[in-house]
């Protein structure tokens, strides 16, 4: 397989970054916001959790029976499905998880050939089809400790006009999705990926900062966006899957910032309250022409009879 | 009778206009949404089919080649103009759910690749059974897709309620991707039994 995947000239370096070392990396990043979930949330969001990753696992065995494939499990379906449990309340009812990785693993994933053939992030694919095929149970959600049920702040936003407090945002005693709520969570497992070099910054940073300057172009609270939602979660975690986001420098960059503008685009005008998931999953049916545009030019090469 | 089956049942299975030709997805994935519709839309686009190819070759050796095009829209109006005057008249109901995709069976490409393909080129028995059999290839799978997203979608089929109350229908089936997700999944069923593609 190695040898089709050489896109530039030689000399090639080997390393051990293949697509097992890197899922159990990001599976190591994401411990810090499930501890958070879990310690928000408490015995649901382990619930959850459990449900979501363990069917996530069921569902790679089937489809790879069915497909007479005998590979070894890449570990890339527990990140699918601890990204997808993540990504949901933690009142959903048993049978969300159990939909919402069948259409991650089976639909999004497998059935467009496997880890690094899907064109879509498939917990996002999951997680849109889950939003719109049951609104109620998606968008029920409940506050920490206690299981009050309870609206998002960027909900709060919408409807009331009030602001959260920067310190519940930070720490993540707010109602959401259970992997979204705390911040400094998700940003310790950030920094582990840029320290192992997992994730780089020209996605997410792009991204953050252009819906901070957008929040303050529209006279909102540039933090109060950057720290609301799915917005650190899915700049890090999402935005950074290798197979849906352009390979070019500059592919990545433009990628970011678009995901920023469509975010705040459907925050402050859309008809949802969040638009991280959907920005993303939009990008990422942009990702082969932001590809194509954007080939960088080798070192001495010239274009002959037009000016480019 | 040999010359009639032939093209009816070709139009069916092996070169089903929706599965295999891919011709006609715009009626199809849009008035999918419920499988009694797929009946009406399925039976007018199958009238006008037979309808067409009849005249069309009929005329076939007088029509000036030039101008074959317009005569066909010609035709294909006229019995479209029909079905849209007879369904206002007696099922008014679905003839408010169908709309706009009545009339626009007029440039429905199964109909005017038809007429082009097959009843221009051919007589006018199998020009006969080539309609009756892409209509009712057509009608098919819109009542198949349409009673698989009707049943995921609504917990119905043909209206009547199939699912156990407690049953959560999938909203996204009868939204526009559940359209698309659905004909994918006929269109590998299809391509898996190894009927073209």
């Amino acid at each position: 397989m190695g040898e089709r995947f050489c896109v530039s000239a030689p000399p090639h370096i080997k390393s051990k970054y293949d697509a097992r070392y890197i899922m159990h990396q990001v599976s190591i990043a994401l411990i810090p916001p499930t501890v958070a979930g879990i310690v928000f949330f408490g015995g649901r969001a382990i619930l959850v959790l459990l449900i979501s990753v363990l069917s996530s696992i069921f569902w790679e065995r089937i489809i790879l029976k069915i497909k007479g494939e005998k590979r070894p499990l890449d570990g890339s379906e527990i990140v699918t499905g601890l990204l997808l449990g993540l990504n949901l309340s933690p009142l959903v009812p048993w049978w969300i998880p159990v939909i919402g990785t069948f259409v991650a693993i089976v639909l999004a994933k497998e059935l467009f050939g496997g880890l690094g053939f899907n064109i879509f992030n498939p917990a996002l694919i999951a997680r849109a089809f889950l939003l719109v095929s049951w609104p109620m149970e998606m968008t029920t959600w409940m506050s920490p400790f206690n299981g009050i049920t309870q609206a998002t702040p960027l909900t709060l936003l919408k409807l009331q006009h009030s602001y959260t407090p920067y310190i519940n945002l930070f720490l993540g005693n707010r109602g959401g999705c259970i992997g979204e709520t705390s911040v400094l969570a998700l940003l310790i497992g950030a920094g582990y990926l840029f320290y192992r070099g997992v994730i780089d910054w020209k996605i997410p940073i792009p991204y953050v900062l252009t819906v901070g300057v957008l929040a303050l172009i529209f006279k909102q609270d540039p933090l109060f966006h950057i720290m609301t939602g799915g917005l650190i979660l899915g700049a890090f975690f999402m935005a950074t899957d290798y197979t849906t986001t352009p390979i070019t420098k500059c592919g990545r960059v433009i990628f970011g910032i678009s995901c920023g503008v469509i975010t705040i685009l459907i925050r402050l005008f859309g008809g949802y309250p969040e638009g991280v998931s959907f920005s993303i999953l939009f990008m990422n049916a942009m990702t082969p022409l932001l590809d194509r545009w954007t080939i960088p030019k080798p070192f001495g090469y010239k274009t002959f009879g037009r000016n480019v | 009778m040999k010359r009639l089956l032939r093209p009816l049942i070709n139009g069916i299975l092996r070169e089903n206009p929706i599965l295999v030709l891919m011709i006609g997805l715009c009626p199809t994935l849009a008035v999918s949404n419920a499988a009694i519709n797929g009946i009406y839309m399925g039976l007018a686009a199958t009238f006008v089919l037979v309808g067409s190819n009849f005249i069309i070759s009929i005329i076939r050796k007088i029509v000036p080649d030039q101008i074959r095009i317009p005569i066909f829209i010609t035709i294909i109006a006229t019995f479209v103009t029909i079905v849209d005057m007879v369904m206002h008249a007696f099922v008014p109901d679905m003839y408010k759910i169908l709309g706009i995709f009545i009339p626009l069976i007029v440039v429905n490409c199964i109909i005017l690749g038809r007429a082009e393909a097959f009843a221009y080129h051919y007589g006018v028995i199998e020009s006969i059974g080539d309609g009756i059999g892409m209509g009712l290839g057509f009608t098919i799978i819109l009542v198949v897709l349409g009673g698989i997203r009707e049943l995921l979608g609504n917990g119905t089929l043909f209206g009547l309620q199939v699912m156990p109350p407690a049953y959560k229908p999938v909203l996204l089936m009868i939204l526009p991707p559940g359209a698309f997700l659905t004909i994918g999944f006929l269109q590998a069923i299809q391509r898996y039994r190894g009927g073209g593609g």
